[in-house]
């Protein structure tokens, strides 16, 4: 009789991994909520998304008379 | 029957165990602060970028708290106030608590690099480096001088938020260092006039223990009027104001007036109405930084400055 209750009955400890097992899920489905969010953000916000690639590309060059006046470094155009 | 029964002698953590690593009422005061810090700042940021940078701020900040914990379990252990700290008490072990902090340090600073810039991710790494080792593992075990020091990596925050903005350093932001860096001193001393806690015992060098209680009193006020000239200064430059400059002069007035009360006591008066004048500057203290960044940030946003 003690032991069908004793076994039936939850245990302390089983709410303790619950709370770290949700805890943690929580925190990564958040994690994941907040890079996405951030992705969005930042394309939106239009920075530079194309990096330096080994040969100049026209589309990180600075707009006909300007004098670097985009988001790139001239150093990144040179290289 | 016995098989359950042998879990009882050894409690797992839940999930609040590990939050209560991460120093959650330390985080608050470095979220403040960073939030003020980049909000004040000339270069405006979008407001979910802001939100991220001082979210990683903080769990840098948490991070630390963490490595703390690991490497001062020994101390907490013989203390009264922290003897119910996760480590202490038995619920996280040591090694898990020095993972987490490794693991949420990378994880903080790497993140700030991605959402702001890499120089406030470098400055967040120094002052990870700086709680965790310069301070935790070497002034606070050595030194009388270890709150001085260590306060330090409590008044960095603001100029992370900063650096988050600008990319860089700025007077107002070394100000704004200079506000947490001199304010943490008296705040702590005053503490430790009142808590009474054997830092002895637990090996820690307190002021009020190697050079006794009248140095300390001493000690408190001097550095209330090193203080209050750069809380003045800090009100002159692009971030300061009419009401910032207000708020700043009662505060700074009623401190040093705080400052010269606890020095002119007689440890005998003192504890004899157990501590009120101490407890007074303690409390007065933590209005003292709060009601300065929210002046900062209140000037900010109603935008007429000097």
């Amino acid at each position: 009789m003690v032991m069908a209750m004793a076994r039936s009955a939850e245990h302390e400890l089983h709410r303790r991994r619950r709370s770290r097992n949700v805890g943690l899920g929580l925190v990564l489905a958040g994690f994941v909520a907040l890079v996405f969010a951030l992705t969005v953000v930042k394309v939106r916000q239009g920075d530079l998304m194309e990096a330096y690639d080994h040969q100049p590309r026209v589309s990180v060059l600075p707009e006909e008379g300007q004098d670097g006046g985009t988001g790139t470094t001239t150093k990144e155009v040179q290289q | 029957m016995t098989d359950i029964n042998a879990y009882e002698g050894a409690p797992e953590a839940e999930f609040g165990d590990y939050v209560a690593l991460l120093k959650p009422r330390v985080m608050s005061l470095v979220v403040f602060t960073a939030f003020v810090g980049l909000s004040v700042a000339p270069i405006d940021v979008h407001p979910f970028i802001a939100f991220c940078a001082v979210l990683f701020i903080a769990l840098g900040g948490g991070a630390s708290g963490a490595l703390n914990m690991w490497y001062d379990a020994d101390i907490d252990a013989v203390m009264r106030r922290t003897q119910s700290r996760p480590i202490p008490s038995g619920r996280v072990t040591g090694g898990e608590a020095l993972g987490l902090g490794l693991a949420l340090s990378g994880i903080s600073v790497m993140m700030l690099g991605l959402v702001a810039n890499w120089f406030a991710a470098a400055f967040l790494a120094f002052t990870i480096f700086f709680y965790a080792v310069i301070y935790t593992m070497w002034l606070k075990r050595w030194t009388p001088q270890n709150i001085v020091i260590g306060g330090a990596a409590g008044a960095f925050p603001p100029m992370i938020g900063w650096a988050c903005a600008t990319g860089g350093v700025g007077i107002e932001s070394l100000l704004m260092f200079a506000l947490i860096f001199f304010w943490t001193p008296p705040h702590f001393w005053a503490l430790a006039l009142f808590m009474k806690e054997d830092y002895h015992k637990a090996g820690v060098p307190m002021l009020t223990v190697t050079h006794g209680r009248t140095v300390t009193r001493r000690h408190i006020f001097a550095y209330t009027l090193v203080l209050a000239p750069f809380a003045i200064w800090l009100g002159l430059t692009s971030v300061g104001g009419p009401l910032y400059m207000a708020v700043a002069a009662v505060l700074n007035i009623l401190f040093i007036l705080g400052g010269w009360r606890v020095m002119r006591r007689d440890e005998d008066a003192a504890m004899a109405d157990n501590y009120t004048v101490e407890r007074r500057f303690f409390r007065l203290s933590l209005y003292y930084t709060f009601l300065h960044f929210l002046a900062l940030l209140v000037q900010h946003w109603v935008g007429i400055g000097w």
